[in-house]
Formats: structure tokens, C-alpha cells, sequence
């Protein structure tokens, strides 16, 4: 029996990234626990290939529950499916990420299991002792990490920030099981039926599982001069993020807002070019890794909260750190 | 259609003071507002209402001062509201709160739609939603950007959640639950005729006495979770900051911010997103 159970997510067919962070996570603590760590696959479509990277990325077991009926995520069927495993197997931990998905079922299947569940965790560990899983989350705005347990419930839940931890390194020698699970039929809950995926190809952005996040604010004028910043993000393979202004002012859509009323992001790197750093902002941007400040107002609150801050013209800087990375570009690998 | 909403009493963010001993939050004193993203849930119902008739109720769990923030719903045109509160109540974490909130809309009588805000900006757990869901079986969309179609008849939803992947469209039966993001609509202002009517409203208290409840899924004691520890996490990072008043400094600048990028393993690699082999290799962030 495994004891520490990731949930892995998919979307049509493939494995998301975050599925291979979090059994970083949960690696760790099985260790520390002395115990197995399952991985946790409700889907359709993901191939064998796919299921043995997650053994190859640290999990002993791999649950994988396939079925058309589960290619799309619907709160209800994969919540019936949850509660059902998690009253087979009984794990100690169950770690899902803080994704669209995590953050709905996690709390669904709580309830129903009668358990505890984290928010948005950036850090995990056991309890020396207890033996109990310590959750550590940003609360209001990020003013506050609070630790929570799960004393007396099971699992203890928690759900994880995307890119607040690194996967493992693959290690292709790693053994372990694969086991299909069938879908009972009694589990389907069709009431609510997905009919599609609309993606706005210009305007749309996924900032949570950006590597690299460039965002603006007011700083940065108007809508074209985003093109700069484009650039910039595409330079990592990254995502254009923006403050609440510079969305409201429309220069950007929704999707690309962060901070209190956006999206709360962790990623390794995050360059605000223009952006004063009011408080709602800064609750989103709190647990990157490294933040960068561009702003020609040295008062700007983002520089105080910045690993490296620039204090000069938006434009010139950016334009010269644009021809800079080309400049790294065409020179090629260093 | 008639529309429950459930709101939350928060301190006014901008203001947040945090006692530096106690790394707790300082209340006394702090301006408390409705929780800025549950706005967007009362605008949600309001427009809904206007276009296929019902009524909308606002519901809150909290000190009874979360009154305030009901009479500022019905201020914007709620219909009424209801407050939730009693010492018992103190301390519930999300899942005692769930519980709670859920019983009382079950005493609210019948209803069509329950929409709620994505998360609180004070818990931000964004987990009472869906709890909600969970405990009275209703058929959940999360992350809710938009409401394309309506069919009061046949008591279905059309809707697009924005998730990672770009919007999931869904089609729901009611009675349903959504939680609802900024991009749905721009919430309006209270008139002074809503605030005088809001002045004037009964808003009925709900209290243990008077509520079906287990006892034993109340407050803290009902809580299956437990903070053990708050911190308060240094603000400053002691970055360098530097001046780049010319096209000289300029260059310099980004020389200097290069040499950092490049320290701590985030240029670009060739071709590859920051964070690729290299960063895997290195094992991860203490």
C-alpha cells in the first residue's frame, strides 16, 4: 500500500509538468516517512510512455484511471473517483497541484472524505516525531506564512503551487508499478457536460506554468509597447503578465492579470517593467524565485521587494536588454 | 431565478498591518470591506435577475459585523440578506465553514443558482465554493469568466471557466454553483436609493440555536485543520538596485542584470525555456 499519493493532471492525453513537481514533493516526504509514493493518474489517452516517466520521476506505484469519459475534467466524476480510491487505499497524503483543477476538486473531495486541505502550499515537510505532514502557506496577500497540520483526519490534503519546486531529474532505471484501474460505471456523474475548449489565440496565457513571467504596468504607456515585452518573454520561452491597471486600461486581457484580483503566480523568474508594486500586485508575485524591477521611479515599491532592481527609462532598458539576448542569440550556446 | 450568494467580511487589504511580535494581523482599527472578488459574484446575480426575474440573497458567516457587508450587498441590489454568526462558528476552517454555510442555505429554502466569489482575499483558499458544492450535491463550474447561455425553462447553463488551457465550456442543470472570476462583470456602485433601502432592510441572524447542525462540525473544534505557526515572511529581499540615467548606464545596467540572470542560472538557454536540463541537474530550490 502507498501512503503519499500525488494527483497528476493531463489535458488531452498529456501530462502536465506540475504532475512531475509534485512528486518532488511527494518523494520527499515518503522518504521521510519511510513509505511509498503513488502517483494518481484520472484521464484519457496518457500512454504507457508517459506513465513510466512518472516512475521514472520518483513514484513507486501509478494509478492510472483511463477512460473517454474522464478526458476532460468535470468536478463531479473525478471527485466520485477520488473519494472511491482514497476509501480503498487510504493514503496518508494527498498532494494535487494549486491548478484550476486542484483548487476544485481538493476542496470537493474534502468534504467528502470529512478532511483537511491546504491552500496553495509553497513549502512541505514531516513533522519530525508526529510523523505529520507541516503545510506552509502565503495567507493574506502573502503578509503571512501560516503552518497548518491535519491532525487527526485522512488524508492530510494539500494542494501546491506550480513552480514552487522543481521536479526530480529522470532516472530511467527507477522501478516501479504500473496499475490500470478500471472506471465503475456508478461513479459517472454526467450532469455536467464539457462541449469544448475555447482558446483566444491572441490574448490567451498560461502564467501559472510559466518558467519566466514578464509583466507591465501603467509604466508602460500603451498597449503596443507590450510588443517589448513580448519579445523579452518569448526570448525564455515565457508569458507576458500585467498589473491590475494595465488590464483595466485594456492593454491586456484578464488572463494576463497578477496579484490579489489575477492570477498568484511562483516563477523562477519575474522581470515588472513599469509597475509601482502596489500591495495587490506584490500578493501575487510574492513566492518568485527571482524578481527583477524595471521603473524610472526609484520610490517604486517593486524595486524594495526586488532581487535586482533598475532605476532608469522603461524603454531604454528594455530595448537594450532586447538586443542584448538577441545579440546572445545569434552568438549562440555560450 | 432565484440566486443565493454567499460574501465574506474582509479587512481592506491596502490597509493590512501585521503585529511584527505576534506575526499576527492587526484588526483593531482596520476598515472592513465585502471581499472585493465576491462583487463580481453579486454583479453576476443582479444581471442575472434583471434579465430572467427571481430574487438574489446574500449570505454571510462571520462576527456580526459582517451585517455591514450585507447592507452593502442589498445596497447594490440584493434583495436581502442573511446573516450567519455565533460564537460556535469561531475559528471554523474551510471545511467547518462549508458545512455551516451550506445548512443555512438549505434552510434558506429553495433556490436556483448559488454564485459565489473565487476566493476571499484574507483565507484565500478559494475552498468554500466548492465545499458548498460538495455538501449539497450540486453541480459545480469553478473559474467561471462567463455565462454564454441561460435557459431558465429547461433550468440549464452554458458557461466558460478559464482554466490553463484557455476557457472549458460546460453546460449545467439547475440548481448549480459557480464561482466567478473578475472577467464576468464589472460590478456596479451602489445608488442612494439601494443604500437607503439597505438601511431600512431586516437581515435575518442565523445562529446555532436556530440552525440544524451537528455539533461536532462546528468552529475550531469542528476543524479538521490547525494552524501551528504564522511567520511573518521578510518583505525585502535586499536586492542590489541600480542607476541607469544614460545610454551609458544603460548598457551598464543591463550588463550588471546579465551577470546576475546568468549567476543564478536564468538567461535563456539555446533554444530551450530557463528552468530546462540545467535547472533539473542542479536538484531543485533549498
Amino acid at each position: 500500500m502507498s501512503f503519499v499519493w500525488t494527483l497528476a493532471e493531463q489535458h488531452e492525453g498529456r501530462l502536465k509538468g506540475v504532475s512531475f513537481e509534485l512528486l518532488g514533493r511527494g518523494r520527499a516526504l515518503a522518504d521521510a516517512l519511510d513509505t511509498k509514493l503513488a502517483s494518481v493518474v484520472i484521464g484519457d489517452g496518457v500512454d504507457a510512455a508517459q506513465l513510466e516517466a512518472l516512475v521514472h520521476r520518483g513514484a513507486d506505484e501509478v494509478y492510472a484511471i483511463q477512460d473517454p469519459r474522464l478526458a476532460s475534467f468535470t468536478c463531479e466524476t473525478y471527485s466520485n473517483l477520488l473519494v472511491h480510491l482514497i476509501k480503498t487505499y487510504q493514503p496518508s497524503v494527498l498532494l494535487a497541484a494549486a491548478t484550476s483543477t486542484g483548487r476544485t476538486l481538493m476542496p470537493h473531495v474534502a468534504v467528502r472524505v470529512h478532511t483537511g486541505l491546504t491552500a496553495d502550499c509553497t513549502e512541505l515537510a514531516i513533522e519530525p516525531g508526529t510523523g505529520q505532514l507541516l503545510q506552509t502557506r502565503p495567507a493574506i496577500g502573502g503578509n503571512i506564512m501560516a503552518t497548518i497540520k491535519t491532525p487527526d483526519h485522512r488524508p492530510q490534503m494539500a494542494t501546491v503551487r506550480p513552480k514552487s519546486s522543481r521536479p526530480l531529474p529522470a532516472d530511467p532505471t527507477r522501478v516501479g508499478k504500473v496499475i490500470a484501474v478500471p472506471l465503475d460505471d456508478f461513479l459517472v456523474d454526467d450532469r455536467v457536460r464539457v462541449t469544448g475548449y475555447r482558446r483566444d489565440a491572441l490574448d490567451f496565457v498560461n502564467l501559472e506554468e510559466a518558467e519566466v513571467v514578464v509583466a507591465g504596468g501603467r509604466g508602460m504607456k500603451k498597449a503596443e509597447h507590450f510588443d517589448l515585452l513580448r519579445d523579452l518573454a518569448d526570448a525564455w520561452g515565457g508569458a507576458v503578465g500585467a498589473t491590475r491597471d494595465a488590464v483595466d486600461r485594456g492593454w491586456l486581457g484578464y488572463p494576463h492579470q497578477v496579484g490579489l484580483s489575477g492570477k498568484t503566480i511562483s516563477p523562477r523568474l519575474y522581470i515588472g517593467a513599469g509597475i509601482s508594486g502596489a500591495i495587490q500586485h506584490l500578493a501575487g508575485i510574492k513566492t518568485s524565485d527571482t524578481i527583477v524591477s524595471i521603473n524610472s521611479d526609484p520610490d517604486a515599491s517593486l524595486h524594495k521587494v526586488a532581487d535586482f532592481g533598475i532605476v532608469g527609462d522603461l524603454f531604454d532598458v528594455l530595448r537594450e536588454l532586447r538586443r542584448r539576448l538577441q545579440e546572445r542569440r545569434e552568438e549562440g550556446p555560450s | 431565478m432565484d440566486i443565493v450568494v454567499p460574501i465574506k467580511q474582509v479587512p481592506e487589504t491596502s490597509n493590512v498591518k501585521m503585529d511584527p511580535k505576534t506575526g499576527t494581523m492587526i484588526r483593531d482599527g482596520v476598515e472592513t470591506v465585502v471581499n472585493p472578488l465576491d462583487l463580481f459574484a453579486i454583479e453576476t446575480a443582479l444581471r442575472l435577475k434583471e434579465a430572467h426575474g427571481g430574487t438574489v440573497t446574500a449570505l454571510s458567516m462571520g462576527p456580526k459585523g459582517a451585517e455591514k457587508a450585507l447592507r452593502e450587498a442589498i445596497a447594490m441590489g440584493c434583495d436581502g440578506g442573511v446573516l450567519v454568526s455565533d460564537r460556535a462558528f469561531a475559528g471554523s476552517d474551510s471545511w467547518a465553514t462549508s458545512y455551516t454555510l451550506s445548512q443555512a442555505i438549505r434552510q434558506m429554502g429553495r433556490f436556483d443558482l448559488i454564485v459565489a466569489g473565487e476566493r476571499a482575499t484574507d483565507g484565500d483558499t478559494g475552498q468554500v465554493g466548492p465545499g458548498i458544492a460538495a455538501w449539497l450535491d450540486l453541480p459545480l463550474a469553478t473559474y467561471v469568466a462567463a455565462i454564454t447561455r441561460v435557459d431558465p425553462d429547461e433550468g440549464r447553463l452554458t458557461v466558460e471557466r478559464l482554466v490553463e488551457e484557455g476557457y472549458q465550456v460546460l453546460e449545467l442543470p439547475l440548481p448549480a454553483l459557480l464561482t466567478v472570476v473578475k472577467e464576468i462583470a464589472a460590478p456596479r456602485l451602489p445608488m442612494l436609493r439601494g443604500k437607503k433601502r439597505a438601511k431600512a432592510a431586516e437581515v435575518p441572524l442565523y445562529t446555532a440555536a436556530t440552525m440544524d447542525l451537528e455539533p461536532a462540525f462546528l468552529g475550531l473544534k469542528g476543524s479538521p485543520t490547525r494552524v501551528v505557526k504564522v511567520a511573518t515572511p521578510k518583505v525585502t529581499r535586499g536586492g542590489t538596485v541600480v542607476q541607469a540615467k544614460d545610454a551609458e548606464a544603460v548598457a551598464g545596467a543591463v550588463d550588471r542584470l546579465l551577470a546576475f540572470l546568468d549567476a543564478r542560472d536564468l538567461l535563456p538557454h539555446d533554444g530551450a525555456p530557463a528552468g530546462g536540463a540545467a535547472a533539473e541537474q542542479a536538484g531543485g530550490r533549498p
